[in-house]
């Protein structure tokens, strides 16, 4: 497969994934990765530093399954949406079966009583395997430049 | 309000309410006079303001932008291995010298007309300080020795780094009182500390809550389900809430037990016997501290909290930006021994705290609630009556004896 189709199913994949978020339907967004699949949002700062602390720092199924059951059930924030807008993807090379590639992404939330603000301006840095023919995250870096976090980052990016 | 003719926003006399500690007027949470009064008496006064970690500035040269209050600093290592701190603001005309998080350098250099400063924050160089061709430049008496960078005094203890607009200041371990230093330093405990990464966070409350919340063991179950969901906290815990001699300090701890009492947690309206985390390593704790609990955290006046959440450890930089609003600059650490299976232990419990944290975002979210609720309502105060007139340590958590301590201290410094 050229890297243009590859490209077009990563947006493709991408854009399921923002939709399953943005709509809420948190218990979806597990399924987009693979079963030892590796979730952080890092920032920028620490990624350029080498330093590893994230945000979120996800290794496997059953802490990304944890962490939406714990967002669910015990999790105390106020309302909010969240809208992701991804572009500039770009596949950077495949190698024994793993697709590396890397994205922009801008992530909007709007709270009920303020104007809608860019909670982050990030970039995924991606490796997908494919698993039935179905592309998975088998890691998914999320290197965020909005050093300083507005109140708290609720939802996965 | 007692009084019959109701006040105006803003316009209040700053006398706090006659019924003493059992309550706080919101006044002190909303007022712009009120910061700029604690500026001056508490973070330029007489106390000890974090500034960083001596693992962020290993060598001569290395320098880390800080914050002593709202008023920014830079943090700087010298040839001879000193620390010194001073203000980020150029003696010329006020341009903020650096504008980097950390680094290196030989020397600092405003970027604006290149005044040049020493690694001590002396003033070593000056552009044509003679003028060019007999004119100009600086007047005859101009002496570099008086227009250096404002410098503080500096203290280091177990490889933690304050500093003080006072000279007069006590060490460490005095400042601390010896059972919130037994504490700090179940911390740090002499290894030698390994960053692993920062966290940077605007909470949109008032400086003081923030310590407020950690003096509130009262919160702990309540506010944070997951410590109950999973089993992390259970009523009858042993726990302790300390509180140094002066008030001003504090260190809230609990010991992770392995039964859960059903009869008084089923109390806890959280509480579900059908949650199981999937993954539990998150809620490991690897003994590794000289100290009863696994969990301490320290609310170190005024600037200053330590968290050693189980495995977790980090620093936490209060810096106030406004009375509604404060920055929070977190320092994750480990130990310089740790192998990668710790340092990953420790990454993995981080989804514990942090502004998205299963129990930060919470503290996050409850203090914007609480700045939010003082802004938009009729101005009032806050009942701080739970456990009565009790001061200072207690072994329960049911109990706002902690906070009623830090007002105690806070009302005779601000002469409120």
């Amino acid at each position: 497969m050229g890297t243009t189709e590859l490209r077009g199913e990563i947006e493709d994949f991408n854009y399921a994934y923002a939709d399953a978020l943005d709509c809420g339907r948190l218990t979806e967004w597990p399924t987009y990765f693979t079963e030892d699949g590796f979730y952080c949002i890092r920032s920028r700062e620490n990624a350029d530093a080498g330093l590893p602390v994230g945000l979120v720092y996800c290794e496997g199924m059953a802490m990304l399954l944890d962490r939406i059951d714990a967002l669910i059930h015990t999790a105390m924030f106020e309302p909010r949406y969240y809208r992701h807008m991804i572009s500039n993807t770009r596949v950077l090379g495949v190698e024994g079966g793993v697709i590396r590639s890397e994205s922009n992404y801008m992530l909007l939330e709007t709270l009920i009583d303020q104007n809608t603000k860019i909670l982050q301006a990030g970039k995924y840095v991606d490796e997908f395997v494919k698993v039935d023919g179905k592309l998975k995250l088998k890691s998914r870096d999320c290197i965020y430049d909005s050093l300083i976090v507005q109140t708290a980052l609720i939802y996965p990016v | 309000m007692d009084d019959a003719a109701p006040r105006l926003r803003n316009d209040t006399d700053f006398r706090w309410p006659e019924q003493g500690l059992q309550v706080i007027p919101d006044w002190i949470y909303t007022s712009e006079e009120i910061l700029n009064r604690e500026r001056e008496r508490i973070f330029k006064g007489h106390v000890w303001n974090f500034v960083g970690l001596e693992a962020e500035i290993p060598k001569a040269g290395d320098f880390k932008r800080s914050h002593i209050g709202d008023i920014g600093v830079i943090v700087s290592r010298a040839e001879d291995g000193s620390i010194h701190v001073f203000e980020n603001r150029c003696a010329h005309r006020g341009a903020e010298i650096c504008r980097r998080h950390n680094g290196s350098n030989a020397e600092f250099v405003c970027p604006y007309h290149q005044w040049t400063y020493g690694l001590d924050g002396s003033l070593k160089a000056v552009p044509f300080r003679r003028g060019v061709g007999k004119k100009g430049g600086m007047p005859g008496d101009f002496k570099m020795e008086e227009h250096g960078l404002t410098r503080l005094s500096v203290t280091t203890h177990r490889g933690v780094i304050f500093a003080s607009y006072a000279s007069d200041m006590e060490s460490i371990p005095e400042y601390l009182g010896a059972e919130v230093l037994k504490d700090f330093e179940a911390t740090f405990d002499g290894r030698k500390l390994k960053i692993l990464g920062y966290y940077r966070n605007l909470i949109p409350g008032n400086w003081k809550m923030y310590h407020e919340n950690l003096k509130d063991p009262y919160h702990a179950t309540l506010l944070h389900s997951y410590l109950v969901v999973f089993n992390l906290m259970v009523a009858g815990q042993k726990s302790t809430m300390t509180v140094d001699p002066t008030g001003r300090h504090g260190s809230m701890g609990s010991a992770k037990g392995d039964q859960v009492d059903e009869t008084d947690t089923s109390q806890m309206r959280a509480y579900r016997s059908d949650m199981r985390l999937r993954d539990p390593r998150i809620v490991d704790f690897v003994k590794e501290f000289d100290s009863p609990w696994s969990v301490t955290m320290l609310t170190i006046w005024p600037n200053m909290i330590v968290q050693r959440e189980l495995n977790t450890l980090g620093t936490r930089q209060i810096v106030p930006r406004g009375p509604n609003e404060f920055e929070l600059n977190w320092t994750m650490f480990g130990y310089e021994g740790d192998d990668e299976a710790m340092t990953r232990h420790r990454l993995r419990q981080g989804n514990l705290m942090g502004p998205s944290g299963f129990l930060g975002l919470e503290d996050n979210e409850a203090i914007k609630f609480v700045q939010d609720g003082l802004r938009h309502s009729t101005p009032e105060h806050g009942t701080l009556a739970l456990g009565g007139t009790e001061e200072g340590t207690t072994q329960h958590l049911i109990t706002e004896a902690a906070i009623r301590s830090m007002y105690r201290h806070y009302r005779g410094v601000m002469e409120l």
